[in-house]
């Protein structure tokens, strides 16, 4: 039975790998998506408010070709307003989601390599950020930060970096037990060398995976905290803002207000959590075969 | 210069068995010393203890009467049975010697290492040749014991015969002192001077 199942994998296998083997495949499906999440970025980025004017003219227009994605209720056209919008999402998510892996980077080392007293503390913190419901978290410290763009920054920024610190701790710990680093340090080399050439070279694949794999995290929550009214302001065109509005239309069978902002939410998130994926298979080899 | 283990116990947990239970023995520089016993005696324990990377629950390791540096470079060496495992995966081979500022064209000379293979990653390399490299990086100017963890025992007749020549010329030229743990009686006839038998000096109940 498991011949059988073994023959017919290599058969699978073979088929597939006609033209690219599988490491090809993955690089090319990663930069395309890669491609795809900078070309919303731009395209949100570079074009003109004057597309997202209000015109009464056009308003609460049905899907059609004009309006791939229809108009709402001030006559704007939605395809742009959503692309703007996930542009402002992505610009949060990136910088957020980097604030917060290097949070974990700098924790983690400290926690595996400081005193221990100092390791107790830090993961009492995480467990401590860990215990808290995220959303009410980073309500309060948006608010406390006084909203807007700057609110939702922080407030995803110091709250995401948990996860991926515990992982680091772990994994420098266990490089720290290795026989390398005890002839380093029979060798006269201090702890701090021995942090920087011998260890941060490890955990660059676990940084880089963690940091891109924050990405939908930092998305999501940004634009639920807008949702809520607790993020970006009203005037910019964010996706929780667009999501809420719509709320209001609903009930009237404005579905397209709702359906066609929420869907590319979903299709951005789960393409950043693809990447992320699939560059952990090319990093981390060992873990495709989990 | 003299390294003294005075009166050594150890053990590795607080509940669990002693392994060392006053063991004391010296070795002076320009030595060689092989360490001999059987399997799970504690050989490669004591070794460690007084290489200074473990510490031991009772006793101390003197080096000139004075208790072994903590910090800083250490005169004691130790070199492991497995080289993979005791050099950087993701270190060049060029980067191993400077880690030590063993990159000398003299000592890659005396231990036979081959230019071409200083660009290379430890995975490119055979166990002997790594071997060499963890050899060369313990021989620098302030190293006046080498301790020898079965460092050849995973290699090949041929290798460890290479391995070994090269050894003891560099110990004989630089008179450093030796300990060697190995299972090999012949091979511990032929480079010691002088043998010593853990189960003779171990004072554990077995």
């Amino acid at each position: 039975m498991s011949h059988m199942a073994a023959k017919d994998r290599t058969l699978r296998v073979g088929k597939g790998s006609c033209f690219l083997n599988r490491r090809t495949k993955i690089i090319v499906l990663a930069v395309l998506m890669f491609a795809v999440l900078v070309g919303i970025y731009l395209a949100g980025a570079l074009s003109s408010n004057d597309l997202i004017a209000a015109d009464f003219s056009q308003k609460g227009l049905k899907p059609s070709w004009e309006h791939p994605f229809g108009t709402d209720m001030l006559g704007r056209d939605m395809l742009v307003r959503t692309i703007k919008g996930l542009s402002v999402s992505i610009v949060v998510g990136t910088v957020a989601s980097c604030v917060s892996a290097v949070i974990a980077l700098i924790v983690g080392v400290v926690a595996a390599t400081g005193a221990s007293w100092l390791d107790h503390f830090i993961n009492w913190v995480i467990d401590l950020v860990m215990g808290i419901p995220h959303t009410v978290l980073l309500i309060l410290i948006s608010f406390a930060c006084g909203k807007g763009l700057k609110g939702v920054l922080i407030g995803v920024a110091v709250t995401h970096w948990t996860g991926l610190a515990r992982i680091i701790r772990s994994e420098v710990l266990q490089i720290r037990s290795q026989q390398y680093i005890e002839v380093s340090r029979k060798l006269g080399h201090s702890s701090w060398w021995i942090t920087v050439h011998h260890i941060l070279p490890h955990m660059v694949p676990q940084f880089i995976i963690g940091l891109i794999l924050m990405f939908p995290h930092a998305i999501m929550h940004e634009s639920s905290l807008t949702f809520l009214g607790f993020g970006l302001p009203p005037e910019q065109p964010a996706i929780g803002i667009i999501l809420s509005e719509s709320m209001k239309y609903l009930s009237t069978g404005m579905w397209w207000l709702a359906f066609f902002p929420g869907l590319m939410l979903v299709i951005i998130v789960l393409l950043f959590d693809r990447l992320g994926e699939n560059l952990k298979k090319i990093i981390d080899p060992y873990s495709a075969h989990e | 210069m003299r390294i003294e283990a005075k009166n050594i116990s150890f053990r590795y947990g607080a509940k669990s068995p002693w392994i060392l239970q006053d063991v004391s023995l010296s070795i002076e520089e320009g030595e060689r010393v092989g360490l001999v016993g059987p399997s799970g005696y504690g050989k490669s324990t004591l070794i460690r203890i007084m290489a200074g990377y473990l510490r031991p629950q009772k006793g101390e390791i003197l080096l000139d009467g004075k208790p072994l540096p903590r910090k800083g470079i250490s005169p004691v060496q130790l070199i492991y049975q497995h080289p993979e495992k005791a050099i950087n995966p993701r270190w060049k081979m060029k980067k191993v010697l400077q880690e030590s500022g063993m990159y000398r064209d003299e000592v890659m000379e005396a231990l036979g290492i081959e230019k071409d293979w200083l660009e290379r990653y430890p995975r490119e390399l055979s166990g002997g040749e790594l071997q060499r490299f963890c050899v060369a990086r313990s021989l620098f100017h302030g190293t006046h014991f080498l301790f020898a963890d079965e460092m050849s025992t995973m290699l090949d007749v041929i290798t460890q015969a290479q391995i070994w020549n090269l050894m003891l010329k560099e110990v004989e030229e630089r008179r450093l002192g030796l300990l060697m743990v190995t299972h090999n009686k012949e091979l511990a006839k032929k480079i010691c001077d002088r043998e010593i038998r853990l189960e003779e000096i171990n004072s554990k109940d077995l």
